[in-house]
């Protein structure tokens, strides 16, 4: 497989709103046919740089280049970019079919290529029962189809999508996610895609950046960004995981009560500086072997069932804050525990991360 | 952006502006200059600057006209504001789906011509006018009871013309008061009068407040209604202004006449804002007392 | 509401009836008596249409009510279109003064007659001839302040997010306010321009004022007051009874186009 191509760069880009910065010195590339996701918390500065995407903000520093050509100021109506807003935005007054055709007839294209391309796309987007209803007469899921169809048939070299899912119930996100994955596929679009929610982004995301306070923090694939988070907020946003805060040693953490966990401490972390050692919940397992790396013996404080697992909340000396462990169901069955029962928890010194804190 | 954004919106912005500004600004300013010039000997304007024409607002007999008016207002604007929150809480408990016809029934009148609005209160109130027959329909035979051209047919007119405006102005929070919050005062022990005294009346004041100011200020400006209900023997500001310009031909008494209306006016106006701003404060700390 | 007694409920629908009483015998009385066929303008004596017949054959009120025609119409045109641009304008910049609220709630408040006295003041200072020209232009005034208050009320609930998706979809800014912002408002413009064709054609202390001498300026509502003044016959009931027609169905209309707007 050859290198993937750029298709946007991102490149050094600040803004700011009189004194607020919003985005500061954001570098990142997207690729050709790519789903992106901007992840982070709100007032992160995603929202931001998506409307920079789309030309509804000017950059004050830096360049965003499109196939190569900075597009930093050019008017969002110039661009082969387009964006799914997160109200929808449709035209109240127009039709499922007007809305779609819309973008088309501003570029002046023959009727006849309009109404062919627009049946094409509310097929695809499974709208053609609904072509002639207006949009007060759709329901939520409904509205989001139109958003996205509009903007498709535009075949845009980018698709910008704000927060697509947030106003749909939990149960129709969750099809959603998969739908839009199925289309990204089917039109060869590439998706920038921008929201809070980071199971959402693990989900759909081919990449993803996390965002906080106008920065950066990390840009990478779902799975190497779970497994091995930049920092301490990266690690805390994305997913859960158990902290126990301490001090850095040479092969690990000290924690306050002595207790040492093994793991491997990144360079620029000096022995004796406060650093958080991490676990996450499914790699912890009850019942260690002897031999496991590390070992801490607590109580257990409530338990869930979520279907598959078993969540445990288990109180130990590390943390002021119970241990959340996941065992399979299975596991379970083997060795049940209950509310109140003393167990150890152990896991391998490969499964911890070290931040600074 | 932003600063696109601000020159778009000034260019919209300017032509109206500039209309408001010669043809409303402008000219009062220019009354307002006009009060400090003295009247020619020929009527005209002699351009000397003078403190007389405010004086002469102050002078027993046009004082005494300007007490006339706030009186005649201020009873239309009570008599307004009692019938027309009864007719708001009638209506706010009705049911649901005729509320906005009632709603719109109350307000049509309001909507149509004023000058015949009040001359339907000359055809009801004159000699032989409605009142009078349906008096001798009952059998009374003395003379005709004089109704009009009285002060009293000057507050009915004043009450009749601006009562939808009270209805509408108590309607808007009556019918957005929460149900329950009536049902729990009942629960916690009050009677149906202690809890529209303690709970629903509170609640409901910046609308009649609303429907006050606005009464009181048209009232006292009026002049159609005690030129025609009043038969020129009730003046009102409204009037004394007009006899000045047409009539007597003093256009700086006038101007000051005008001023002092405008000023009562700014008067209540800013009043009720800071009792509205004293209010909206004493609601946030409310709230921020309870969130904190 | 919580439920009520039967003895509250009667209470509550005797006033509403009392209400609706007060403010509808009057107006049914006049137009009642203006069918009325004997000559006392308040005696009942039977139905005719001879009134209206005579207003037809009536010049001065046919040339009054052309003036009218023209001064609404006119002044309407103009102050729907600055009030419309003005309530986009200021609901665009979002962030206003309240000088400039002040500026455009003036004109509703502010007494007619003072109005009417600084507009006088203003064209006999600079020599302006007085006519129907004058009377336009002092319409306007308060008309534009209608418009925009009814405009801005339908911009407060209006989703700024369409003109940015129709910018992104490839508009211009010209083709943006043509086919998604005018059609999205026009209801609420012609709401406004309707309320502002009412009160014009109702409007007679500042047209009385900045109409000059003379009869060819006179308009519908100065060629009322003057008969009202003069003594109340059977023909001001029928003319009553049209105006007031008239302007009960602009209104109705324009409460049908644009919800709520009376209730602004």
């Amino acid at each position: 497989m050859s290198e993937p191509r750029t298709l946007l760069a991102i490149d050094k880009v600040s803004k700011n709103f009189g004194r607020v910065t919003a985005v500061d010195r954001i570098s990142l590339e997207i690729r050709e046919n790519e789903f992106f996701a901007l992840l982070g918390p709100s007032g992160c500065g995603k929202t931001t740089l998506l409307r920079m995407l789309a030309g509804f903000e000017t950059p004050n520093h830096g360049r965003i280049l499109l196939d190569g050509h900075d597009i930093a100021r050019t008017p969002p109506n110039k661009r082969p970019v387009n964006l799914m807003f997160q109200s929808y935005a449709l035209f109240p007054h127009m039709s499922v079919r007007a809305n779609v055709s819309y973008g088309l007839e501003m570029e002046r294209l023959p009727a006849k290529e309009i109404r062919s391309r627009v049946d094409a796309i509310l097929a695809t987007t499974e709208l053609i029962p609904f072509a002639d209803r207006k949009p007060e007469q759709l329901s939520g899921g409904q509205k989001q189809r139109v958003a996205l169809a509009r903007a498709l048939v535009k075949r845009p070299r980018l698709l910008l999508l704000d927060e697509p899912l947030g106003a749909l119930d939990r149960k129709l996100r969750g099809a959603m996610q998969l739908e839009l994955k199925r289309l990204q596929h089917e039109v060869g679009i590439t998706f920038v895609i921008v929201t809070h929610d980071q199971e959402e982004s693990l989900v759909m995301a081919d990449r993803m950046a996390v965002l906080r306070d106008g920065k950066l923090l990390q840009c990478d694939t779902p799975h190497a960004v779970y497994e091995h988070p930049a920092d301490r907020f990266v690690a805390d946003f994305i997913g859960v995981m158990n902290f126990v805060p301490g001090k850095a040693t040479a092969d690990g953490v000290k924690a306050a009560d002595g207790t040492r966990i093994v793991g491997t401490v990144p360079s620029p972390l000096a022995s004796g500086a406060a650093a958080v050692a991490s676990v996450r919940p499914e790699r912890i397992r009850l019942f260690p072997s002897p031999e496991t790396a590390n070992r801490i013996a607590g109580t257990v404080e409530a338990l869930a069932y979520h279907g598959l697992d078993l969540q445990l909340h288990v109180r130990t000396a590390l943390s002021p804050k119970p241990f959340l462990v996941r065992v399979t169901a299975d596991a379970a069955d083997r060795r049940p525990v209950s509310s109140g029962d003393a167990v150890e928890l152990g896991w391998d010194a490969a499964d911890v991360r070290i931040f600074a804190d | 952006m932003v600063s696109q954004i601000r020159l778009r919106s000034s260019l919209l912005m300017a032509p109206a502006l500039a209309w408001l500004t010669a043809l409303m600004v402008v000219p009062c300013a220019l009354v307002l200059a006009l009060a400090f010039f003295r009247r020619g000997i020929y009527g005209g304007i002699e351009y000397t600057f003078t403190l007389e024409n405010f004086g002469l607002v102050f002078d027993p007999l046009y004082a005494g006209i300007f007490l006339n008016s706030a009186r005649i207002a201020g009873t239309a604007t009570l008599i307004a504001v009692v019938i027309g929150y009864a007719a708001a809480y009638a209506i706010a408990a009705a049911p649901r789906r005729l509320q906005p016809v009632f709603l719109f029934f109350a307000v049509l009148p309001f909507w149509s011509n004023y000058l015949i609005r009040t001359y339907a209160w000359i055809v009801l109130l004159n000699r032989e006018g409605l009142i009078t027959q349906l008096l001798r329909w009952f059998g009374y035979t003395g003379e005709p009871p004089s109704m009009l051209y009285t002060e009293g047919a000057v507050i009915a007119g004043l009450v009749y013309n601006y009562l939808p405006f009270v209805i509408l102005a108590c309607y808007a929070p009556l019918s957005r008061l929460n149900p329950e919050l009536a049902e729990a005062s009942r629960d916690l022990g009050a009677s149906a009068m202690t809890t529209f005294r303690r709970v629903i009346l509170p609640l409901t004041v910046p609308g009649i407040a609303a429907g006050a100011v606005f009464v009181f200020v048209l009232s006292i400006g009026n002049f159609v209604t005690p030129a025609l209900l009043g038969g020129g023997r009730f003046q009102m500001i409204g009037n004394l202004v007009y006899d000045q310009f047409l009539t007597a031909n003093d256009w700086p008494f006038g101007a000051a006449l005008a001023m002092a209306l405008i000023a009562i006016m700014l008067l209540v106006l800013t009043a009720q804002a800071l009792a509205a701003d004293r209010a909206a404060g004493r609601a946030a700390e409310a709230k921020g007392g309870a969130d904190g | 509401m919580a439920e009520r007694s039967p003895a509250t409920r009667r209470t509550l629908w005797l006033v509403l009836s009392l209400v609706f009483a007060f403010l509808y015998i009057p107006i049914a009385v006049l137009v009642a008596l203006s069918f009325n066929q004997g000559g006392l303008p308040t005696v009942w004596s039977g139905f005719s249409l001879k009134w209206y017949a005579s207003l037809v054959g009536n010049a001065a009120i046919l040339s009054a009510a052309l003036n009218t025609l023209i001064v609404a119409l006119v002044s309407t045109a103009i102050a729907t279109l600055l009030g419309t641009l003005l309530a986009i304008g200021v609901e665009i910049r979002r962030q206003y003064g309240s000088g400039l609220e002040a500026l455009i709630f003036a004109p509703m408040i502010i007494p007619d007659i003072v109005l009417a006295i600084a507009l006088l003041s203003f064209f006999s200072l600079l020599d302006f001839t007085l006519g129907l020209h004058t009377i336009i232009l002092a319409h306007v005034v308060f008309n534009l302040a209608f418009v925009c208050s009814v405009v801005r009320a339908r911009l407060k609930s209006f989703d700024w997010s369409i003109v940015e998706a129709s910018a992104d979809l490839g508009a211009s800014a010209l083709t943006t306010f043509r086919r998604v912002t005018l059609p999205v408002i026009l209801p609420a413009v012609v709401a406004g321009a309707l309320l502002a064709f009412t009160l014009s054609v109702d409007e007679f202390i500042i047209a009385f004022f900045t109409s000059g001498a003379g009869r060819a300026s006179t308009t519908l509502p100065m060629q009322i007051y003057s008969m009202i003044r003069f003594g109340i016959t059977p023909e001001i009931n029928a003319l009553a009874t049209i105006v007031m027609a008239v302007s009960i169905t602009a209104l109705t209309l324009s409460q049908r186009l644009n919800r709520g707007v009376i209730g602004q």
